[in-house]
């Protein structure tokens, strides 16, 4: 079992034709997602190593049954991308574009509520089902598939690091997600947490978060009191000036919000498994879920 | 980005927001005959600086006499203005604004931000203006007020409303604000602020209501759509290595420790930076070269650290996925080469292309600590502090 994705999901990739749509849907195919099309306004009736592409979302749905979006659109027109997919009825929009305007996200955010569609990211490396589907941009054979751990972070290359450690222990994952380093996010740490609880074969969660907002205070919270498996969580930031942005738009300590102690602090309060160290992680993994 | 009050003032001219009546200034002769134009004292002197807290400092004077607005623009122009929010090596002062007093009634606070957990526009305001804001929703949050937006939305007059009444404004001041406070988020939501603050919005002895203060911050994404912003661009406010990096599109921030670092993905690159001090050394900065780096920008990336004073060792930390490493290697010898190393450098390397990547560095001939896993460049590191 796995959440959101699985071996069935049919993906379309939205700005197939541009350099890095072309890169990442060829890994994802080679991976042995089924990508089955394209979309790219103007380039519709043309064909990127045999998958068909569209000019439109909606007509890549109605003629290839895809219901899962793969977004690779420029900052600039990504917002309308993502709206263009909850509007055909896509089930499942994963936004790897970096750099949305804030403001575009928070009408995307408000646009899709109360629809029945899940956004991933933006700025996101994706989501991965291991042995069975990749919508996004992660290495796949870092993974391991078959569970029993489920992964959710805020962040890429740290995402890989965590999973890489998980794998050397011999500690496969369920799914993967990396929900997004921008202020505002489509899906939250608790949305996937809802999900895991919900899949028996998920044994235990690894959580990854960083400075800057409060997710993961409420994600402790949730936690608290209505999630039954282990968790094992990881903050970066520690040594992160306030007032600065690291790198993601949304790891900034404002004032005195969003620090790495609060959150540490808020996990260890709730149950948590903090690692501190991320040399040992994978030791550490071992160890909470060893019993799991 | 960020920019100064005085620029922040002129936007609100823009969109018809009162602000005192005044003007920059780069020397004491062009403050003297600015205040000359605003027809009595007291004159007001302000340094222009990219952080809060300027009064405190010595950096907010007021003037009597032309004759004291060249003595208060002299002594500060040119001095180094420590507040709450630069650090204790302070900011350099290299313009004032210089504008007209005013007979103060009430300082209120007033303030637009983006709410990350709800997607909404948040408008703030409070009877408390002229302090610290997240002091007063420390102590006294009954003292704040807040009204949500959504932004596909638009501010509507019975926001406005609910604001003007908790303010408690007189009845002839309560139709300025009315009318204020849109053309206020207006600017907001045109200029894709993350920030724009009016602390204190004052209310005169005449019941007029004037933005005392300015504070505008800008979203980065969204900068591209506002080049008329991007000219607000101040290099004196910014370090001199930041300022290098951007020019190679590099997300480096230039920080006080001893050990620099390169890092590919802002979350490794900050848990990275935490690595450093669990061993027993400092971030000397954060680099995130990317995901999709190219050698001549790893390059780039690792001079700009070999140029910092300050820097006693170095950690490359890489998980390769779409930047390989073999790139990031190429990009290591380039600068290695054309800058020489004169401090070590640990590199630990993993994912994408490694070996090939592993076998340009040690044929290479450099002086580089490798280290196999993180716990080992862990190691590797607390040995250089030692």
């Amino acid at each position: 079992m796995s959440i959101f994705i699985n071996a069935k999901t049919r993906v379309l990739v939205q700005g197939i034709t541009g350099r890095e749509g072309q890169f990442h849907t060829r890994q994802c195919v080679t991976y042995g997602t089924q990508v089955v099309a394209g979309v790219t306004p103007g380039k519709g009736g043309q064909e990127m190593d045999g998958i068909p592409v569209f000019n439109t979302v909606r007509e890549a749905v109605n003629r290839t049954g895809a219901d899962c979006s793969l977004i690779f659109v420029p900052p600039a027109f990504a917002a309308e991308g993502i709206m263009e997919a909850a509007d055909a009825g896509i089930r499942i929009v994963v936004a790897i574009t970096e750099g949305i305007p804030v403001l575009d996200m928070m009408k995307v955010k408000n646009y899709l509520a109360g629809k029945a569609i899940r956004l991933i990211g933006p700025n996101c490396p994706g989501i991965i089902t291991p042995g069975e589907c990749k919508v996004g941009i992660m290495p796949g054979p870092i993974h391991k598939p078959g569970g029993p751990i489920g992964v959710i972070s805020r962040s890429g290359t740290l995402t890989y690091e965590v999973v890489y450690q998980l794998t050397l222990q011999g500690i496969g994952q369920t799914t993967c997600i990396g929900i997004g380093g921008d202020p505002v996010t489509g899906t939250t740490f608790i949305d996937c947490l809802e999900a895991f609880e919900k899949d028996s074969e998920t044994r235990g969660v690894v959580i990854v978060g960083e400075i800057g907002g409060t997710a993961e205070e409420e994600t402790a919270g949730f936690i608290e009191k209505h999630f039954s498996k282990p968790v094992v969580g990881f903050i970066a930031g520690l040594t992160a000036p306030p007032g600065r942005r690291m790198g993601h738009a949304g790891a900034i300590i404002s004032g005195k919000s969003g620090t790495a102690g609060a959150k540490i602090h808020a996990m260890k309060k709730s149950g948590i498994h903090v690692c501190e160290d991320l040399g040992l992680f994978g030791e550490f993994c071992a160890k909470v879920f060893g019993h799991a | 980005m960020k920019i100064h009050e005085y620029q922040a003032k002129e936007l609100f001219k823009k969109y018809d927001i009162p602000v005192p009546a005044g003007g920059v200034a780069w020397d004491p002769p062009a403050a003297v005959k600015t205040a000359a134009t605003l027809g009595g004292f007291p004159v007001v002197v302000k340094a222009q600086i990219h952080a809060g807290g300027r009064g405190k400092g010595g950096g907010v004077k007021l003037a009597g006499s032309l004759g004291e607005v060249e003595r208060i623009t002299g002594k500060m122009l040119g001095m180094t203005l420590v507040t709450h929010q630069t650090g204790p090596e302070g900011r350099r002062v290299g313009k004032v604004l210089v504008e007209q007093g005013l007979s103060i009634v009430r300082e209120l606070y007033l303030g637009i931000v983006p709410d990350r957990s709800t997607a909404k526009i948040v408008v703030i305001a409070s009877q408390a203006g002229g302090m610290d804001i997240e002091a007063v929703a420390d102590r006294t949050p009954e003292k704040i007020v807040k009204v949500f937006i959504n932004p596909l939305d638009w501010i509507r007059s019975f926001h406005c409303r609910q604001i003007a009444y908790a303010l408690e404004l007189p009845q002839a001041a309560m139709k300025q604000f009315l009318n204020m406070l849109p053309r206020l988020y207006r600017l907001f939501v045109e200029y894709d602020c993350s920030l724009l603050e009016i602390n204190p919005l004052v209310l005169t002895a005449e019941d007029k209501l004037v933005a005392l203060d300015a504070k505008a911050g800008f979203d980065d994404n969204a900068l591209f759509r506002h080049p008329d912003i991007l000219e607000y661009r101040d290099l004196a406010e910014e370090d001199p290595l930041e300022i290098e990096a951007s020019k190679y599109n590099l997300n480096y921030i230039n920080l006080d420790g001893n050990i620099g670092n390169m890092v590919n993905g802002a979350g490794l690159a900050m848990a990275t930076m935490d690595i450093i001090k669990r061993a027993g050394g400092e971030p000397a900065n954060f680099l995130d070269v990317g995901g999709g780096a190219s050698s001549e920008m790893v390059e780039n990336g690792f001079r700009i650290i070999l140029s910092d004073k300050k820097v006693k060792g170095i950690l490359i930390n890489i998980f390769g996925g779409i930047l390989r490493c073999d790139v990031l290697a190429d990009g290591v010898v380039q600068a290695a080469k054309k800058t020489g190393i004169t401090v070590p450098v640990v590199v630990r390397m993993e994912g994408t292309n490694v070996e090939k990547g592993r076998r340009i560095l040690s044929e290479s001939g450099l002086n580089l600590i490798t280290a196999v896993d993180l716990k080992d460049a862990a190691a590797k590191v607390a040995g250089l502090v030692a």
